[in-house]
Formats: structure tokens, sequence, C-alpha cells
């Protein structure tokens, strides 16, 4: 019977409610006392997907894959807590989306996987660019946005969101699929899955050759609120004076 | 040795005259249903001004038809059009997409290219900035600064911040986001250039396509109004629903909501749902999470209407009103009629 190999590209970010504070002129994030999680569309959707189709179909091979330093490790080992056979971490600070994208396909060239699953983006620099950049350098499609996957056979059928809609398509494996909402629910490792994670195997890869095409200059803070003008509920109606005459919106 | 350099310094000089006559911006314009969409008037413009600024001219591409007339898209600044004119290129195919573009960019000799970071352009850009070599800035909100190199604005950590990226590549690529730059309507005529390139057979097939008529897509919006918990329940929606539709609005809901069941998961905005940037944000019954602000606090006015007056969402609010969403929604309701003449 012919082995399914999937690979699920994961990346760590701040907690969603860590504080977002710059330093050395506003050029470096300021990651004192920042806790850091699993990238939460590559976590709830990408991975537990994978997880869920690796317990549908028990040969199935999952592997993980992050780019960046040993700081990295800990963070991948919860991923592993939720499941996965092993996973490989690619020793390099990442640079941009392309150098991340193409330290990624170094591993898939080789690996042979049939199905590569990333979050749509990450939720500290937004790029949503590794996985489509990833499947043009792979030369396989790309489905981004998926919000559903289904497997029969070698046969992917996914719902993506498009323009104003969704659109349900079908698909030849190999792919890569960029995962949002819709495509699991979130799951809380268990105690077994922890102790469990220690000893599956995380490789350390030397990163490849690439190129980094685009350079952060400097970050910054939007500007604070002035503060909020109150009106009184009994003169609810007041609001849409102002948002008509003062804010000009409506 | 003295002569040869300053030979080559002229040289200098001379190229860059040279490569500004072959240079040009290139638009991506997106269409569903025949329509030319908001956020490719928004891009085309932008497109023109950057254009403008980098004095070389505008171009855009269509990959298949619309109703309208291409070459009025002329009034926003644009000088040519490169059309594909293909039934089948009327539906997303990302792989498709992404060989075109690039095919035409590199014959119009495009050095910038414009997208927009909606669905469409998220499936595309990233392919094409692979395929080009050519550095991509997703999301951006302003105009690059070309002055010294070429960098531009983009949102990070979900809209709590910004970042300026510098972009080294010969060839850039920038996916604007929706409802930040502003349509500019000028005059001109745009010149149709008709496109032959053989299509591949795709490796995606499309199933079913299923577009919400009539509703406004939330990224799109101008006017959000969304319901969180102190909404009660989902039966309790019809004065969100009867507000968003007097103003033209587009519905939206906070995580709770959408998990419990009460509004369609495609309404959640927040850090793991939907970002948005409308010109006004009504947030009635929610808290104003951490999670909730980061998807939200790009709109350009917020109001809050929460009965707690502790509710943190009143600290990044421009207007608020502490009250009880079901005394305040009817007189809001009201007052709308009356500033359209419907009451």
């Amino acid at each position: 019977m012919y082995t399914m190999k999937i690979l699920v590209c994961i990346s760590k970010t701040p907690d969603t409610t860590a504080k977002i504070a710059f330093t050395d002129n506003n050029r470096k994030f300021v990651t004192d006392g920042v806790q850091w999680i699993l990238n939460p569309y590559d976590e709830w959707y990408a991975l537990v997907r994978a997880i869920e189709i690796k317990e549908k179909d028990p040969s199935a091979v999952l592997h993980l894959i992050m780019v960046g330093g040993p700081d990295c490790d800990v963070v991948i080992r919860k991923a592993l807590a939720l499941g996965g056979d092993e996973a490989i971490r690619m020793n390099t600070e990442p640079g941009d989306s392309f150098y991340v994208a193409n330290q990624i396909a170094s591993v898939a060239k080789s690996g042979g996987y049939d199905l590569i699953l990333t979050g749509k983006e990450t939720i500290d620099y937004n790029g949503a660019s590794v996985g489509g950049m990833l499947a043009a350098v792979l030369d396989l499609p790309f489905i981004s946005l998926a919000a559903k996957l289904e497997l029969t056979g070698d046969m992917v059928t996914l719902v993506r969101e498009i323009e104003g809609g969704e659109e349900t398509v079908e698909v030849k494996l190999p792919l890569v699929v960029g995962c949002q909402k819709g495509m699991a629910e979130q799951r809380i490792p268990n105690m077994k899955g922890i102790m469990g994670a220690r000893s599956k195997p995380l490789k350390v890869m030397e990163p490849v050759a690439a190129e980094s095409l685009t350079e952060i200059l400097s970050f910054e803070l939007p500007a604070a609120k002035k503060g909020v003008k109150l009106i009184p509920a009994e003169n609810a109606e007041e609001l849409i004076r102002l948002l008509h005459d003062e804010a000009k919106v409506i | 040795m003295m002569k040869r350099r300053s030979f080559d310094d002229r040289a200098l000089i001379l190229f860059p005259i040279f490569k500004i006559l072959i240079m040009s911006v290139l638009v991506f314009i997106d269409h569903s249903e025949g329509q030319i969409k908001k956020t490719s008037l928004e891009a085309l413009s932008y497109g023109a001004a950057l254009g403008k600024q980098m004095a070389v001219p505008a171009e855009g591409v269509l990959l298949g038809n619309v109703q309208e007339d291409l070459s009025s898209l002329g009034k926003y600044g644009i000088q040519k059009i490169h059309q594909l004119n293909q039934e089948s290129l009327n539906q997303l195919d990302a792989e498709q997409y992404i060989r075109i573009i690039s095919t035409i960019a590199e014959s119009s000799g495009a050095t910038v290219i414009i997208l927009s970071h909606t669905n469409t352009g998220r499936a595309i850009a990233p392919g094409l900035s692979a395929l080009l070599k050519a550095g991509l800035v997703t999301g951006a909100t302003e105009l690059p600064h070309t002055e010294n190199g070429f960098s531009v604005k983009k949102n990070v950590f979900s809209g709590k911040a910004f970042c300026t990226v510098s972009i080294k590549t010969p060839v850039k690529i920038i996916s604007l986001n929706p409802n930040v730059f502003p349509v500019v309507t000028g005059t001109g005529t745009a010149e149709i250039i008709q496109e032959n390139i053989s299509l591949k057979t795709s490796a995606v097939s499309i199933k079913s396509t299923s577009k919400a008529s009539g509703e406004i897509p939330l990224t799109e919006a101008e006017i959000v109004v969304s319901g969180g918990r102190g909404m009660k329940g989902p039966e309790n929606w019809g004065p969100i629903e009867e507000l968003a539709k007097l103003l033209h609005a587009a519905t939206a809901c906070s995580r709770p909501v959408a998990d419990a069941g009460w509004r369609p998961h495609h309404e959640h905005v927040g850090q793991t749902g939907i970002a948005i940037a409308p010109n006004l944000y009504i947030a009635v019954g929610i808290s104003g999470a951490i999670q909730h602000l980061a998807g939200v606090n790009r709109s350009k006015v917020i109001v809050v209407i929460n009965k707690d007056p502790e509710a943190p969402f009143f600290k990044s609010a421009d207007y608020g009103i502490v009250g009880d969403a079901f005394e305040v929604l009817p007189k809001l309701i009201q007052e709308v009629k009356k500033l359209k003449g419907l009451a």
C-alpha cells in the first residue's frame, strides 16, 4: 500500500496578547517577556487537519518543519505534542518569506511529500507568502485560503475562499495548501502527547544557500487614538449626527 | 585609467535614462461577475500615482473579460491595458494567472507589479514573486519611497504595528491593502493591447462556485456593523442587520459569536478571523479583547456600544455609547432613516 507523506510548515509567533514594542531605533521587536506560541493558523488548521488525516490513515507519515534557531525547539515540541512523527528544524535565522520558502523547498524536494500544508499567514509578519512561494519553487499547484480538505486516493477536494464567496476545487497530489478557519478545530495536547513528544526525533539541518529579496528597515506603532467621545445613551441619535457631520463617514 | 573611468561615469549617467524608457508599473486588475473590483480601482489609482512618482507609465493587465469598456480605465491614469480575453480566465486559476502576468510583466518591461491584498492577490502574488525572483511586500498601506532605494510600509503584528520593508530586487511586487488608497478619477483613455499567450491545461479543476450575491464582502465594505456576545443570542441580530442594510454596510461578529454558531464563520473578524479596515466600524456588545482589536484596529473610525463602561474597547474607540444595545440600536436606526430621508 502507498504511504502518504505529509509535511506541515510551522512557525513561531508572539502570543496573541503579547505587548508589541520596538527597540534599537525601532529596528528590533522587543522579545523580553514575550511568550512564543505556534502560529495559530499553522497549528489549529494545518497541523490539526494533517493529524486528522493520519488518524484516518495510520500508515501516513507526518513531518513538521520550522525554519529558525535553537530557541524554536520548545515550540516545535509543543507541536509534536499535538501529533506528527518527527520534526525538522532548518538551523538558520528566518530571513524573508522567499528565504524561508527556499529552506523548506530543499527539504520538500528530497522528502517526496504528497501534501504540504501551511497556515494562511503568520500573525506577526502577516506575509501570507511562504506557501505560494514554496509551491512556485517546487512547481506544484497551490491552493490558498483553504477552509476544507478531503482526500480520496490521490485526489484532493478543497473548499477555498475566493473574492466574494467560495469555490470547491479538485487537485491531484502533490500540492501545497494554505489553511485557514474551517479546516479543523483547535486541540489541546494531552499528557500522553506531551510525554511522547519528548522522544520524537527533532532533526536539525543546516540551511541551504538562498537569498532574501526584501529586508525590514524599521517598525512603528500606530498613532494613539485621541480618546473616546462618549455620547449619553438617552441621546444615542446624536451619534449619527456626529458620524455624518464631524467624522463624515456616513 | 582616468579616461576609462570618466567614460564609465558617463555611461552610468546615460544608462538610467535609457532604462526609464522601457520601465513601467503594471497593475493586476481583478474582476468578478463581469465587474472590476473596487480594490482593483484602488490598485490602479495607486499604480498611476507610483508611475507618476517614478516618471514611468502605468499599465494594467486584465485576464478574462468584463462588461466595462477597458479603454475607460484610462481615467485612473493608466496608459495601456493588456488583456488576455479568454472566458476560462474569468475564474481564478493561480498557476495560469502567475504564468501569464509574469510573461506580460517581462515583455512590457514592468519593474513594479501592483496587486490587491485580497483573496485573489493572496493566491497569486507569492508565486509571481518566486517565479520572477522579485521581492514582494504584501499588505502595503502607503505609496513606496523611491528616492533612495525602494521601500514600502505595511501592516505587521496583525494591525498592531507597521514596518517599512526595502525591496532589493530589480523587479518589485506590492500587494495593496484594501481601503487604504483612494480611487482617483481623472480623464484619459487607455490603449488596449490584446495579448496572445497560450493557456496550459490547469492542474486545478473547479467543481462549483458559490458567491454571496447582494451581500457586501466584509473586506471591501466601507462600513461594518459587528455584534458580540452582548447581543445575547442569534435571534437578536435583527437590529444589527437593519442598521447595516441602511448604511450599506457589511455585518461581522466576534470570535465567541462565530464559535457559538450564532453567526457564520466568515463573519468572524479578529486576529484569527478576517482583518478589516473599513472607514467606519460599529461594534455592538463586543468587549474588545486584544485579539478582536487586532482584526479591526485599522478601521478609520471606531464606534463602541456596550453597557459595561469598563469594556476595554472604549480605549480604542473614537465614539462610544455606554448603554443597552437593545435600546440604543432602535434609536440609531430611526436617526439613520431620517438622515436618508426614509422616515
